[in-house]
């Protein structure tokens, strides 16, 4: 057993629900316990989406257990079909269905439905929810595209003379972070080049979609994560190769379409010269000076944090402190990028190690999911969001993908905007003995309201009030004097916070009582690199 | 049917057979959360409690989804989740779950009451958390008790989380005093401001002493006895109600305070067992009802005459459509609740319109399809519901809130009612 209070990621039936949903003309079947439904919302209230879910839980309570639990799936499934009239059907057991030991599959054979149906193993107390997207990705090309898998040791035969070369998309889901926004802009980059997208799957595509997989030239695969497994098998079987370099900041988007324009056969060089992102000028202009070395912790699912550790490196001049992810399928990916940092990949589901990992490190920027959010908002860090999970506010209404030219400039953008916000506190802070600006004053736009602590919510108060009770079981702190208080509040609020904890460490490891302004500048020096 | 009876006295009403009323049963998909939700409010509560969940990594991910921001608050509940390892063999799984309560409590000192919460998969595996919760009560004695409950989606939904675990309190209740003037007992966790706010309408009454369950401290349960006047706050109590009834407790049948009716309803039912006088009644009311009154009067005008259609929930769809049609004048197209308590409700059902539409269970499919047909002009549903039913052009009310918000009692009454008002107002502002 395993103490849990958030976690990363969700079941692996979860990850099928993320393939069903982004599909369309697939059916879901999900043998499951009443309750279960819940995973319904993160579609229509995260993502925002307009249609339930193509999904059908049997909803099975106690009273249903001594009885024909079978009999009440097969009814599920019969009734699935006759509404929804799916042209694939998924079927399978969430954790509870799987103890009980029905046979989704063996069921729904019985069932003789005129379509494909196609059986999942997810097994629920191993796996995740990306492992259970790859999984049932991988498992519906199979099915659908297998039919027309030429005999194993078959050539690829060569392109007709005069045909656009083309390759398929592979990845996208349901629920994944800027999956929408990233498909178009890689489309549009293969335009450039010339090259044709034939089917984006599983976002979008129909199983009829699926089953002419093996026609394109080749696969980008755009997520690992979630399409890796059944690109290998595609390339196995129908000899399809894979691009597998993620078109994520401008050296990974220059890489990206070298790498496609090789395996296309097609010229890079026009596509290279006319398309470019606006933020390696900006990385440039003078303005992006202070952006010199700060540092920054990554963390998120391997993928966007081995991305965007060289985008931070070599594309804004930041140092990676650390970096890290919850998916351990790639924690290989993410340890070799971590070493040509000099750094130790973490490789963790608890939070909390995340947690007192940020805390060690203090680093000047958070990137990172919406947990790390939250981390660098106790921590009083500026952040940025990289990666899955994520809340509604990251499925965006306006245009913000994180891949080719256009997502090079989103990533400028949102990095370094709350760096620069951070900025601009410092410089209303350095007027702070102005009267508008006065030690009372809240740096706010709305002058008349300005004095007054923002109305804690109960969420927040409740939140201050664990954080006090947890820092009143600790070891007796130093106490302030007025003086160093005083200094401390003239130090910029973004690096106040660190001041703060430096200079009470100081005094704990010296187990000085009261920290005077001379302890707040023996720390400074104690601590500054 | 007994809808136009004075309100003075609805308990006079309350025998109306439910079976007058169109009951409509169904089975099949129920688009309903499971009792774990119920954690989400209650750990809020009881401040000295917390809850842990023996469960799968779905239990986990289905809480920090209802949770949403809260779990970002170090909040009182986390998931034990089962692995592989725990399946192998029983146990192997106690002693799993002594190691990470005793990790738990090494984290949490503060804690003193810890709920061990079954989940479908821990009641699959039959996992006695009954002996467990007895066995690391025995551990951790004094500083620590250990209760359990179930909130598993195949024993409970959604609210029923919340009886479950006043249920596992009640044994847990000191004996009353022998000879002990009546008291009140209000079950039901109800937000601290209502709870305030009725506090102070009793006093007003000369109602004393009146208790809580569930208390805001664990170290602080109400004492139940043969002299405890149980007022239920919630519709959905059957167990605890039950189970406070065995040890002595009399239930006060009434409806449920939700407006300026239901409160003065549940109130007047209060009052009745405690001989307060009229007078004194209307003194303790009177300004209540009268910015109650005020407030609704206002919101009328937009919901008055739009019909309303609720799909099961939290239990209190009764209750809510017994307000909406005669303190506001909605039109109730059908009421869905995922379980009708006949006699906790007979007050309530006793006041719905003749002939009004009730379903318990659900077939989700099938009463979609109702739903469409009756073209409701609001309807009241889960988040897995609300988008899409909007797509199709209905406008909807997300029913979760209902529990969040505070809603009960006459300083509530119009916040109801706007809760219910906002989205037909926001249908009439948005013209692209």
């Amino acid at each position: 057993m395993q103490l849990t209070v958030w976690t990363y990621e969700g079941p692996p039936h979860v990850g099928a629900m993320r393939v069903a949903t982004a599909m369309e003309g697939v059916h879901y079947v999900l043998h499951a316990p009443q309750g279960d439904t819940y995973a319904d919302l993160l579609f229509t209230m995260i993502e925002r989406r307009d249609r339930r879910p193509p999904v059908t839980y049997t909803t099975f309570q106690a009273r249903d257990l001594g009885g024909d639990t079978a009999e009440l799936f097969k009814t599920a499934a019969r009734d699935a079909y006759r509404r929804f009239k799916p042209e694939a059907m998924i079927v399978g057991a969430s954790c509870t269905a799987e103890l009980i030991q029905d046979d989704p599959g063996g069921l729904a054979r019985a069932l003789h439905l005129p379509i494909p149906v196609i059986p999942l193993d997810l097994p629920s107390y191993q796996r995740k929810e990306n492992w259970g997207a790859s999984e049932t990705f991988y498992q519906l090309a199979r099915a659908l595209a297998g039919a027309s898998a030429p005999a194993p040791g078959t050539a690829r035969p060569e392109r007709a003379e005069g045909v656009k070369p083309s390759c398929n998309l592979l990845g996208p889901t349901a629920l994944g972070f800027r999956h929408r926004d990233d498909v178009r802009e890689v489309t549009a980059l293969l335009a450039a080049l010339g090259i044709e997208v034939k089917v984006v799957a599983p976002l979008g595509a129909r199983p009829k979609d699926l089953a002419r997989l093996g026609e394109a030239d080749f696969n980008v695969v755009l997520y690992p994560e979630t399409g890796l497994q059944a690109a290998e098998w595609l390339k196995r079987t129908f000899r399809q190769p894979l691009v597998k370099t993620s078109p994520i900041g401008v050296i990974g988007v220059r890489a990206f379409i070298e790498e496609a324009a090789l395996i296309a056969g097609v010229d890079p060089g026009p596509t290279l010269k006319a398309l470019a992102a606006r933020s390696p000028w900006y990385s440039r202009s003078v303005d992006s000076t202070y952006l010199t070395g700060k540092r920054v912790f990554i963390f998120g699912d391997a993928t966007h944090v081995v991305a965007a550790a060289q985008v931070a490196r070599d594309e804004l001049g930041f140092t990676v402190a650390g970096m890290g992810t919850y998916s351990r399928e790639f924690a290989r990916d993410v340890r070799v990028a971590a070493a040509t940092h000099n750094i130790e990949a973490l490789i963790t589901e608890d939070y909390l190690e995340v947690e007192a990992e940020i805390a060690k490190l203090n680093p000047d920027l958070v990137l990172g999911t919406q947990m790390e959010r939250h981390i660098a908002k106790r921590l009083r860090l500026p952040c940025a969001v990289i990666s899955a999970p994520v809340h509604v506010q990251d499925f965006p209404a306006r245009y913000s993908p994180q891949m080719g030219f256009e997502g090079a400039n989103v990533i400028f953008d949102s990095w370094v905007h709350p760096l620069m916000m951070g900025l601009e506190e410092h410089l209303l802070s350095m007027f702070r003995e102005d009267f508008e600006f006065s030690a009372a004053a809240a740096p706010s736009h709305l002058g008349a309201h300005s004095g007054n602590e923002p109305a804690a919510s109960g969420i927040d108060a409740a939140k201050t009030e664990e954080t006090h009770s947890s820092q009143a079981s600790a070891a007796a702190p130093a106490v302030w004097a007025i003086d160093a208080e005083k200094e401390l509040g003239k130090i910029p609020f973004f690096v106040r916070g660190r001041a703060r904890r430096n200079a009470e460490r100081f005094a704990a490891d010296r187990g000085i009582a009261t920290i005077t302004m001379e302890t707040l500048y023996d720390a400074k020096s104690h601590y500054s690199r | 049917m007994n809808a136009q009876t004075p309100l003075a006295s609805p308990i006079a009403t309350a025998s109306a057979p439910a079976a007058e009323q169109n009951i409509l049963r169904e089975r099949g998909q129920r688009e309903v959360f499971c009792g774990l939700t119920g954690i989400v409010w209650l750990h809020r509560k009881i401040q000295d409690a917390f809850f842990l969940v023996v469960g799968s990594r779905t239990c986990a991910h289905l809480i920090q989804s209802a949770a949403g921001v809260m779990v970002f608050a170090e909040p009182r509940f986390a998931t034990a989740i089962i692995d592989e390892r725990d399946l192998a063999g029983l146990a192997d799984a106690n002693d799993e779950l002594d190691r990470v309560v005793a990790k738990l409590i090494e984290r949490r000192p503060d804690i003193r009451l810890l709920f061990l919460v079954g989940s479908c998969p821990s009641e699959v595996i039959k996992l006695d958390l009954s002996r467990a919760a007895a066995r690391l009560s025995k551990v951790f004695s004094p500083g620590l008790r250990v209760l359990n409950y179930s909130g598993s989606g195949i024993e409970t939904t959604f609210t029923q989380g919340e009886d479950a675990c006043l249920a596992s309190l009640v044994p847990e209740l000191p004996a009353e005093a022998p000879g002990a003037a009546p008291s009140l007992l209000i079950a039901g966790a109800l937000a601290d401001v209502v709870e305030d706010q009725f506090t102070r309408l009793f006093a007003a009454m000369s109602i004393a002493p009146v208790r809580f369950l569930p208390a805001r401290n664990s170290q602080d349960l109400p004492p139940v006895g043969p002299n405890t006047r149980l007022l239920l706050a919630q519709p959905f109590l059957a167990e605890t109600a039950r189970a406070l009834e065995n040890r002595g407790a009399r239930r006060i049948s009434a409806p449920f305070p939700l407006g300026a009716e239901g409160t003065t309803a549940w109130l007047q039912a209060a009052a009745d067992q405690f001989d307060v006088d009229e007078e004194t009644f209307d003194a303790a009311t009177a300004a209540g009802r009268e910015r109650a009154g005020r407030v609704l009067e206002r919101h009328r005008p937009s919901l008055a005459g739009k019909s309303i259609f609720f799909f099961p929930d939290s239990q209190l769809e009764a209750p809510l459509a017994r307000f909406l049609s005669r303190e506001l004048s909605m039109r109730i197209v059908e009421v869905g609740a995922p379980y009708l308590h006949r006699q906790h409700l007979a007050a309530e059902l006793s006041l719905l319109p003749a002939g009004t539409m009730l379903s318990e269970g659900q077939d989700v499919d099938r009463q979609l399809d109702r739903c469409r047909a009756a073209k409701p002009d609001l309807t009241v549903c889960g988040l897995g519901l609300a988008n899409p039913l909007e797509a199709e052009g209905l406008r909807t009310k997300w029913s979760i809130e209902l529990l969040f918000t505070p809603i009960q009692g006459y300083e509530q009454a119009g916040d109801l009612a706007e809760l219910f008002a906002r989205p037909l107002d926001r249908q009439n502002r948005l013209k692209a």
